[in-house]
């Protein structure tokens, strides 16, 4: 018969590949001590852990004196933004609680890991014995804001679509608006009260969200085939890869006020974020343009077959590939970035690392500079891998390297 | 192809001359050459943006509302913000002080935290108002750097601290000895000056930071530590046994520290002058923010009626209200009162007055008379 289907592919189940399953024992026999040397190696790294972390152990929960830290928690966190203005901060932080449970009902329904981040994390923040009570109550907040969001995607998942959208596009100009402050509504936080993590953090976004849009300019500019967009973006590019980091702030900070006319005075932070900005997009550039020089021509090719233009071909079938295969590289960069920002310190912005330094020389703490670098470190860090974290995520997502 | 060389060349050119440029402005501005590029770029490009000329400071900082003033962030007793994130300290006071002559408020200043890179660029470049950072006063920082040195506030010197234990009472005993300094200040180049001026041998171990250096010193890694007395004596007090080490009776430099101005607005200067003359009056004739008001409604002495604003007009020859004197001495403090604020026996530093006693005790602050 024609037709006919072998029984086995109608009826039979598909199974399952075989599971490799250990009891506790099972696996550190098999990781740790299958053969002699790995089991050298083994006790060797044990010992030289317990070497290592036993004083680092006993110094952190006998010998540190926390207190700094506890103290000069705000000074950490928001730099010299005026106490009685804080709440403006949480806010901004609620919002991007709401943001973000809406984002996780709508575009990661069943991901219970971000279920996990966006309530734990601000509920084991609320639970930490030595913050404030108002912190207490805006960490517990942040996470019913979260819990809101994820409440109002699930109900209505088509109709928060937009909203949801809006928010992420309108979340910036808020936040600086609510930091910032409105005239009549809420008081004028001048930019030299920014500190801490706050500055840090946006010196940051703000660098990784315009450098990125610029760097993308800028490497298609290099390939252009206009020679005078080429000519420019090569010489910037070129330019600023030969000077270092600190070099373009000093210049910004304190030889620009030089060539302006007396009547500008260009904020400081403007200024600090604005050579950031134009640092960092030089290197975002020459990222992006490894990832086009990896796109093969058959691609244009395929496009200008379909009858696409070239903006067309660029934004829809070039960008998207390019991008989603420099992935690892941009976060790297953003890493990278993110740790840069502590160059404003030379400056004269109290940034996390400059506000350290600034609560070093407090008279009642001097000489407690490991519990305060130790404390600023474990903030990088924490950042830092939430990135490389996120990035590893978004690679599963979108299938890099299962092509 | 030829025009490709072109190209290349030219971008070569100009990259050359940008980076050298660049360089300069971002080494230590102790170095007097990169010091003159940004001088000569300070007249040739943008001489007229700097408030300059007799006046402009005070009219810039009182149509401004606020005076900016560059301070250190991070020296103990001297600038640092605290906990509530104000700034404090010793120099920051002599910003309370100025801002209270001209505006009647301490409050109105706003601070710039300044490293020991920036702070000439920041005040030749019109960034700040006054420098009040733990500067010394040297001749080629009065000449080269286009600025002024208003009156002496704190008199400094570099000293040398050992172990007791380690029987060095002098100079000569540190033949051979390892000392721990920090890298790219002048205490550096002053301990090399002063050992081979004695002839004697020892190893620099030079590190970055302070803490740094007192880390090392205190963990043994070197002999001795030198910096200026008034930072070794408020570190040994960080140290696990201060009580085990003693700070030599040798003075390597003399290091007076006191506020700057830029170069060519006298009266601003006579303004920076004055306000720390006036802190040495309030201490010579024993007026301070508590008995100030008893003073001016009981006195009879001419010359404390002419500080205070009672007759007179000795602040409009400087440009201010004639209550200048008295708003320093009722919302600053008078010398003494500074002092004890930020370095007396109530804090953790209890650094003698030494040199920085009124003349009267036998020290160096000595205010011309107001009259």
């Amino acid at each position: 018969m024609m037709n006919r289907e072998p029984e086995q592919y109608t009826t039979g189940e598909v199974l399952a590949p075989p599971t490799e399953r250990y009891t506790v024992l099972g696996w550190l026999k098999k990781n740790l001590f299958s053969t002699w040397y790995y089991t050298l190696l083994t006790l060797v790294t044990i010992y030289i852990l317990y070497i290592v972390l036993k004083p680092t152990l006993i110094w952190a929960f006998t010998q540190a004196q926390w207190q700094v830290v506890v103290v000069n928690l705000r000074l950490f966190m928001v730099g010299q933004y005026p106490a009685d203005q804080v709440f403006r901060i949480w806010i901004a932080l609620h919002l991007l609680a709401l943001t973000a449970g809406l984002a996780w009902a709508i575009w990661l329904p069943r991901s219970r890991r971000t279920g996990a981040f966006l309530l734990l994390i601000p509920l084991a923040l609320a639970a930490l014995p030595f913050i404030s009570s108002f912190s207490r109550i805006n960490w517990i907040l942040f996470a019913v804001f979260a819990l809101a969001g994820w409440g109002l995607g699930t109900w209505k998942p088509q109709a928060m679509r937009r909203p949801l959208l809006a928010l992420l596009l309108a979340y910036f100009p808020i936040l600086i608006l609510l930091i910032l402050g409105v005239q009549p509504i809420l008081k004028i936080v001048k930019t030299n009260l920014w500190g801490g993590l706050l500055l840090t953090m946006l010196l940051a976004v703000v660098g990784i969200a315009v450098s990125f849009p610029l760097g993308i300019l800028l490497a298609l500019g290099r390939k252009s085939e206009l020679p005078i967009v080429k000519f420019f973006s090569i010489i910037y590019i070129e330019f600023i890869r030969g000077v270092p980091l600190v070099t373009v702030l000093f210049m910004a900070e304190l030889m620009l006020p030089l060539f302006l006319p007396p009547q500008i005075v260009i904020d400081n932070v403007i200024r600090a974020m604005a050579g950031i900005i134009l640092f960092e997009a030089a290197y975002m550039a020459e990222n992006v343009r490894g990832g086009l020089q990896a796109i093969p021509t058959g691609q244009y090719e395929a496009a200008w077959a379909l009858g696409l233009n070239g903006f067309q071909t660029t934004f829809f079938i070039i960008l998207p590939q390019a991008l989603r295969n420099v992935i690892p590289v941009l976060v790297n960069q953003f890493i990278s970035l993110f740790k840069d920002t502590t160059l404003v310190a030379i400056v004269g912005l109290l940034d996390l690392l400059g506000i350290a330094s600034a609560v070093l020389a407090q008279p009642e703490f001097l000489g407690k500079q490991r519990e305060v670098y130790v404390f600023i470190a474990l903030i990088y860090w924490v950042f830092s891998y939430a990135m490389s974290y996120a990035s590893r995520r978004l690679e599963v997502a979108l299938g890099v390297g299962e092509r | 192809m030829s025009k490709r060389i072109f190209y290349v060349l030219g971008v070569l050119v100009v990259l050359g001359m940008l980076l050298a440029a660049c360089g300069n402005s971002g080494q230590s501005s102790n170095a007097p050459q990169a010091v003159k590029t940004v001088i000569v770029t300070v007249q040739a490009k943008g001489g007229s943006n700097t408030p300059s000329g007799y006046g402009a400071t005070l009219k810039a900082v009182k149509e401004r509302g606020h005076l900016i003033c560059g301070v250190n962030s991070e020296l103990p007793g001297f600038g640092y913000v605290d906990d509530q994130g104000n700034y404090k300290g010793f120099d920051v006071d002599y910003c309370h002080a100025l801002a209270a002559a001209i505006f009647g408020d301490p409050s109105k200043v706003e601070f710039r935290p300044l490293t020991a890179k920036e702070r000439f660029t920041a005040l030749q470049t019109g960034e700040i108002d006054v420098l009040i950072r733990n500067t010394t006063w040297t001749l080629t920082r009065d000449t080269d750097l286009g600025t002024n040195f208003a009156a002496t506030t704190f008199y400094d010197g570099q000293g040398i601290m050992v172990r007791k234990d380690s029987g060095i009472k002098k100079l000569e005993d540190l033949e051979g000895a390892k000392i721990c300094v920090a890298t790219g200040t002048t205490t550096e180049l002053n301990l090399a000056d002063q050992m081979a001026a004695h002839n004697i041998d020892y190893t620099p171990v030079v590190y970055e930071k302070a803490d740094q250096v007192y880390g090392a010193y205190d963990e043994g890694r070197c002999d001795a530590v030198t910096s200026d007395r008034s930072q070794l004596v408020s570190r040994r007090t960080t140290l696990k046994n201060p009580a085990d080490n003693v700070i030599l009776d040798v003075t390597l430099s003399k290091e007076p520290l006191g506020p700057v101005v830029r170069q060519g607005d006298d009266q601003w200067f006579d303004i920076v002058n004055w306000v720390v003359f006036a802190t040495f009056t309030g201490e010579e004739f024993g007026i301070t923010s508590k008995n100030v008001d008893d003073v001016k409604a009981n006195t009879k002495n001419p010359n404390i009626r002419k500080f205070l604003g009672l007759e007179g007009e000795m602040g409009q020859k400087l440009g201010l209200s004639n209550d200048w004197a008295y708003n320093i001495i009722k919302m600053v403090g008078n010398y003494a009162e500074i002092y004890n604020r930020n370095l007396g026996p109530d804090t953790p530093f209890n650094l003698p007055r030494g040199l920085n006693s009124s003349w009267k005790d036998g020290g160096l602050l000595y205010a011309p008379p107001i009259r």
